[in-house]
């Protein structure tokens, strides 16, 4: 199976997070808890679903990445741009943020 | 303008109540996303790739110095410091967080604005001319009837739950600055024989998907009989519009399965049920629209002014500006000023909370408070002396917002594409900027002449790449941006789709592909033809041959 992370965006916000190992939302993909195998993938995604109930994210799905050292890269082009914030705007990218 | 009486603000008021209701009980749960959803749509609020979006109406792309000053608070108080102009004379807001989001809301209650109406299976905000008003060639003012509409339209009962979304545009020009063949429903004030004040009516007209220019159905309509005309179309393609399928709802599949001649018939038959109804507005109710747009109190002035001529000999940067920005005015003396919100690399439509600030308070110091947006995503102070042009350009110059680029290859329609948007199969905005960075020299682009280029980041069409001279939809191949490129489109009086030249091509061709294509119409064309004109004399082949040609 493909490496995957679980994503969604902030019910109040709206911002890009992903599902963390202690079970929380990052803004940071590099928090992200990785998954390698369907039935991991199915209980996190069982998480996320409850976070949705709990009013904390909305629209949870699974993304694929490469992993690449200590970096987790989207295989997607889109799913690198809700990494990376617009790309015309380097003001406002994850790291202008952060 | 048209100023809100109190049952208009009351229903934007109780709206603003209704909505914080709305948002206070998703956030503790009481309302899942399934049940919310529709609702903040109803509002205007997507959900985007980064974050919301509230997408704000603006009437027929009019809005008042305090109206805007209203946008640029909202920009530095709620988002990120900018809006977004988009191609339906809206204001998209890129970054607005739910929860306070019925505070926005408010706001724009408090300026007489809102935002319903811009999303969901309805009547959209109607759009026309943004020099209604102003053109020297008009033949009658589209806002009162953009108005009337508008009044019509807004959380009409029977209307709220189309089959599909629902775009009306109205021109009172000749000259179609609205696209209205590419619309739902486009209006054309006429004046008949008997001198009597109409509309020719077009139907079916639409981009996304299915690109197709409209069929006019009625070539005269009074215009007492608008609403009950609409009433009728709306009707009839409320009945048999199909909801079973997504991609086949809007009205124009509609009329090219029944046939424009048997759905004219259905409309004809409904309207003469209905046209004796009170459905129509009184004469006396057309009579207090129009009283808001009545004409300004302009100055009498000279036709030229000898110190603007002197002022135009003197500098040669801003003599550019007037002959490529500037329009006459109906009035003597006076001129409508385009904005650009295309500066060279700079991403279109976007202005920053500082820029609405500066167009505001130009438009109140020399443009009786009044601003329009254009559906090119550029602004327009509609009523402007030539005498003070000089300084409005030295301000504007100050803010980036003096390039002399309106109708010329830099002047580029985007959508937001895949920086922003969550349908974009590719991005619009990058390469708008580096087609505008390849064709910086303006010496270079007046040589070019009049040639729009248009792109989309995905089928929906909202960057209008079929009607642009040349367009550019992004597509996506085995997760590549590619972008298929479409020439000879136009959404004037003319309107055509453009035709696809070929395969698309990957990102990293394409302004070098466009450079080509423009190269080959310089080389072909006639003494003063223009882009879509050689384009229409030769066809696509000599611009085909050229396109795939690579080193
Ligand atoms: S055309 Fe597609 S990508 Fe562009 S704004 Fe519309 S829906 Fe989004």
């Amino acid at each position: 199976m493909e490496t995957k992370v679980i994503s969604a965006n902030r019910l109040e916000d709206g911002i890009v997070v992903y599902i963390t190992k202690d079970n929380n939302w990052s803004e940071c993909i590099s928090d992200a808890e990785v998954f390698n195998d369907e039935a991991a993938c199915d209980e996190a995604l069982s998480k996320a679903y409850t976070a949705e109930e709990a009013c904390i994210v909305v629209g949870s799905y699974l993304v694929e990445i490469e992993q690449k050292g200590v970096y987790y890269n989207p295989t997607k082009y889109r799913e690198f741009i809700r990494v990376i914030g617009p790309t015309v705007r380097p003001d406002l990218a994850r790291q202008a943020r952060s | 303008m048209y100023v809100y009486n109190l049952v208009d603000q009351s229903l934007v008021n109780q709206r603003v109540q209704q909505f914080r209701d709305q948002v206070r009980r998703r956030l503790s749960g009481e309302l899942n996303e399934e049940e919310f959803k529709p609702l903040r749509l109803m509002n205007g609020l997507y959900l985007q790739l980064h974050a919301y979006m509230l997408r704000v109406a603006i009437p027929y792309g009019t809005l008042s110095s305090k109206q805007m000053r209203a946008l640029a608070h909202i920009a530095v108080r709620y988002d990120k410091g900018y809006g977004h102009f988009t191609t339906r004379q809206n204001l998209q807001f890129n970054w607005p967080k739910l929860k306070e989001t019925p505070d926005i809301l408010a706001d724009l209650a408090d300026v007489q604005m809102h935002a319903f109406q811009t999303s969901g299976n309805c009547i959209r905000n109607v759009t026309a001319d943004q020099y209604a008003g102003v053109a020297v060639e008009e033949i009658a003012d589209p806002r009162i009837t953009a108005e009337v509409v508008r009044q019509w339209s807004t959380l009409h009962p029977e209307f709220s739950f189309l089959p599909r979304k629902f775009k009306i545009a109205v021109t009172g020009s000749k000259r179609d600055r609205a696209a209205v063949r590419v619309h739902d429903i486009g209006l054309i004030i006429k004046i008949n024989e008997a001198g009597e004040m109409g509309y020719e009516v077009i139907v079916g007209g639409g981009l996304g998907r299915t690109p197709i220019v409209g069929v006019t159905i009625r070539e005269f309509l009074p215009q007492q009989c608008l609403l009950s005309y609409l009433e009728s179309i709306l009707r009839i393609y409320n009945q048999i519009g199909r909801r079973d399928n997504i991609y086949k709802a809007r009205i124009k599949i509609v009329i090219h399965e029944l046939g424009a001649k048997e759905f004219t018939r259905r409309v004809e038959k409904e309207w003469k049920t209905i046209r004796d109804t009170a459905i129509d507005l009184p004469v006396g109710e057309y009579e207090r629209i129009r009283a808001f747009f009545a004409p300004l109190p302009y100055q009498s002035l000279p036709k030229n002014d000898a110190g603007f001529s002197h002022l135009k000999f003197e500098n040669q940067d801003f003599s550019h500006w007037v002959r490529g920005n500037t329009l006459p005015h109906r009035q003597s003396g006076y001129s409508i000023a385009n904005i650009s919100l295309k500066p060279i690399g700079g991403i279109p439509g976007d202005a920053s909370a500082k820029q609405m600030e500066v167009v505001a308070d130009l438009a109140e110091k020399f443009s009786f408070g009044e601003i329009r947006v254009a559906h090119e995503q550029n602004l327009v102070l509609p009523h402007v002396k030539q005498t003070d042009l000089y300084s409005i350009w030295n301000t504007l110059k100050e803010h980036n917002l003096a390039t002399p680029n309106l109708g010329l290859i830099s002047d580029i329609i985007a959508c937001p594409g895949m920086d922003y948007c969550s349908l974009a199969t590719a991005r619009s905005i990058p390469l708008a900027q580096d087609i505008s960075n390849r064709f910086s020299n303006l010496r270079r682009q007046n040589d070019i002449g009049e040639l729009s280029v248009n792109i989309s980041g995905c089928i929906n069409a909202c960057g209008h790449h079929h009607v642009g001279h040349i367009g550019l939809l992004g597509v996506d191949r085995k997760g590549e941006e590619y972008y298929q490129v479409t020439i000879g489109g136009s959404a004037d009086e003319n309107a055509s789709i453009g035709e696809i030249i070929g395969p698309a091509i990957p990102y990293d061709e394409v302004v070098d592909a466009i450079e080509r294509v423009v190269e080959t119409y310089v080389d072909l064309r006639a003494k003063n033809e223009s882009f879509i004109d050689a384009y229409r004399r030769v066809g696509k082949q000599p611009f085909k041959e050229n396109l795939y040609v690579t080193n």
